[in-house]
């Protein structure tokens, strides 16, 4: 037999447009599999002659699911522009923005985009496999998960005047206060959204148990770096703090250094067959230093989260996979857990009563020519990097976005999956389906990811030893 | 009544419109009843844009090759192509590297000039696309039968133009609620 490559295309699902190649060998074993993300737009050249202050609103355009995290990595830079501390309302406001959007973003990728996997199953009507399968098999579990979502999604329209890309968070802080009725509506749905969340924990936890221990074993699990932000005594941060790199025996890699130092302990590498660069940790070079990013990357480099019921879930979730987590399918559970942490952070910065000051933004001109920003995405780790001249004209952009440092994660993923379903005879639709949510463990957002490069659609295809393609898979 | 043939399309865009879609909330078990969704990157498996599609909302400006050649697909086997969003409309964001003079400086930038180490261009034919000289509007490519702006246009707006089309009748686009960019 020949060589043979299988072409997935595109990756449904999934927040962007990429496609996935596997590659087998003469025998009909699987070589190698590739996740391509297939569009670039070029946000890091365009927005060079632009003023600073309208980085929010452009980047922020980079991803419509996670728009925030683009707001806020960029008032973040713009901040230290201005070299100005932001006041204390406007700091608490962006947290508790930014915990909204978690909430929202990591909703959809359980309900909307995950779950069809989950409960419907791998080898379910394709047809039927999806959002509005769910509708008609579980209209309740269905209608819970669109319920979570909206609540995100509500307090950030509450907060920020619109639901997606709201121009709220400015350099210097937040361009309104807190209005008084958010406070009382929003700690009002509360109890409602904490019950959905766990029994989402519960049921997932169950599936687990029950019937997806083999997923845990193959769907990218592997040892590598994790890196995150954490807070002071390490508490689980998605806002300030700094920065830590963790390998999978849990040993300090890289800690307490801060988002200026990114060019210093990160580098960028660039493979012809993808728009998506791969990050890896500077010192260790490309392969021992690649790392992942997101919600288990988070769970696993904190010491703790902070509220009760988020840590009762985190010392389980430790008891199933050890201290240092190294099985991406439970990202899914991670994203559950966080889901949790976001509904307790929201309440106790609701209740805090500085949130409410009026005193929400300060005000200065361009202080300083050079900044870096950072915050936690719903992926993971976001980095902003702007140089300025004396006008506040962007001379230069760089940005390293979360989904892109889970690159080389993704794709050891998605070989580890086709070397133990795929070879030469078996390649049906739910095997590749397999191959497919292996990447959804990751949730990734490729439109973030290429840097407003595009979107991510997934394809199978099967090339043969010379490289040459051999059969193109395309579900329908 | 047997169900309309629904797709979404995502272009060169950042899925903003498909989420403000995903946020008409409760109103998508309505919307289920009223219409099957046979293509759809957040909410099919399908993977090669069906026939005989009744209505398209189509997001994102056509930037790349797979683009042009998914763009045409849905013109010759849809009823309905609504350009669903400002980047559809206008190219918007995305174009904004129109001004540049071609794709090759966007490119240089990202994988030349800020990589480190294997700097190199994408470049894997018949996987990766080759992206366009410039990004265009949908309608300066195929026809279009409904314009929805807005970046995003919100959930109320999307439902004030799709209950229409799911009757049969043709939306009202004016005034500031209906045909508001931005």
């Amino acid at each position: 037999m020949e060589k043979r490559t299988i072409l997935i295309d595109p990756v449904t699902r999934i927040e962007g447009h990429a496609k996935i190649s596997i590659h087998l060998d003469a025998g009909g074993a699987v070589e190698s599999a590739r996740f391509h993300v297939v569009e670039y737009r070029g946000f890091e050249k365009f927005c060079e002659g632009r003023p600073f202050t309208e980085m929010a609103a452009i980047t922020a355009r980079i991803c419509g699911i996670c728009p925030v995290s683009h707001l806020l990595a960029a008032a973040k830079t713009g901040d230290k522009i201005l070299a100005v501390t932001i006041p204390p309302a406007a700091e608490k406001l962006r947290r508790l923005m930014n915990l909204a959007q978690i909430c929202q973003s990591h909703a959809l990728s359980f309900f909307h985009l995950s779950s069809p996997d989950l409960l419907l199953g791998w080898d379910s009507d394709p047809a039927q496999r999806n959002l509005f399968g769910l509708i008609a098999a579980d209209p309740e579990l269905a209608r819970s998960g669109i319920r979570l979502r909206q609540f995100g999604q509500n307090l950030i329209e509450a907060l920020g005047g619109r639901k997606i890309h709201a121009a709220w968070a400015v350099p210097g802080g937040v361009r309104t206060p807190l209005a008084p009725e958010v406070r009382e509506h929003t700690l009002a749905q509360l109890p409602e959204m904490v019950t959905i969340a766990e029994a989402a924990l519960t049921l997932f936890k169950r599936l687990l148990d029950e019937r997806l221990g083999e997923e845990l074993e193959v769907f990218g699990s592997f040892p590598s770096l994790f890196m995150g932000l954490v807070g002071p005594d390490g508490l689980w941060e998605t806002y300030g703090g700094s920065l830590r790199i963790i390998d999978s025996a849990g040993a300090v890699v890289a800690e307490g250094w801060s988002e200026d130092d990114y060019a210093s302990v990160l580098a960028e590498a660039v493979e012809p067959w993808s728009y998506l660069k791969f990050p890896y940790v500077r010192s260790l070079g490309p392969e021992a230093g690649s790392y992942r990013v997101g919600p288990l990357a988070r769970l696993n480099v904190c010491e703790r989260i902070g509220t009760p019921r988020a840590d009762a879930e985190l010392i389980e979730l430790r008891q199933r996979g050890g201290r240092v987590v190294t099985a991406s399918f439970l990202y899914h559970l991670a994203r559950l857990i966080e889901i949790l942490a976001c509904l307790e952070g929201i309440e106790v910065l609701l209740n805090d009563p500085e949130i409410g000051e009026r005193h929400v933004r300060a005000r200065a001109g361009v202080n300083a020519h050079e900044a870096v920003g950072v915050s936690e995405a719903p992926r993971g780790t976001l980095f902003h990097h702007y140089r300025v001249d004396g006008d506040g004209l962007i001379e230069k952009v760089n940005l390293i976005i979360a989904t892109g440092q889970n690159n080389g994660a993704m794709n050891r993923t998605v070989t580890q999956i086709a070397r133990h379903y795929l070879d030469g005879e078996h390649l049906s639709e739910a095997l590749l389906n397999r191959v497919e949510a292996g990447i959804r463990c990751y949730d990734p957002c490729l439109s973030c990811s290429t840097h407003a490069a595009g979107s991510m659609p997934l394809q199978v295809r099967l090339y043969g030893p010379g490289g040459e393609l051999l059969q193109e898979r395309l579900r329908d | 009544m047997s169900r309309l043939r629904f797709a979404t399309v995502w272009l060169a865009g950042c899925s903003g419109c498909h989420m403000s879609f995903l946020d008409l909330d409760e109103w998508l078990l309505t919307f289920a009843e009223l219409a099957e969704v046979v293509y759809s990157p957040i909410g099919s498996d399908v993977k090669t844009y069906p026939e005989g599609v009744d209505i398209a909302l189509v997001e994102g400006g056509v930037a790349n090759r797979d683009n042009l050649e998914l763009i045409l697909e849905v013109r010759a086997r849809t009823r309905l192509l609504v350009s669903f969003g400002d980047c559809a409309i206008t190219a918007n964001i995305p174009g904004m590297r129109n001004m540049l003079g071609g794709a090759e400086p966007v490119l240089r930038r990202a994988y030349l000039e800020l990589a480190d180490g294997s700097a190199t261009l994408p470049h894997a034919p018949g996987i990766v696309p080759e992206l366009l000289e410039r990004v265009w509007p949908v309608h300066e490519v195929v026809p279009v039968d409904v314009y929805l702006p807005g970046c995003p246009p919100d959930a109320a707006r999307i439902r004030a133009c799709l209950e229409p089309l799911l009757l049969g009748k043709t939306p009202v686009m004016e005034g500031a609620d209906m045909i508001r960019f931005g």
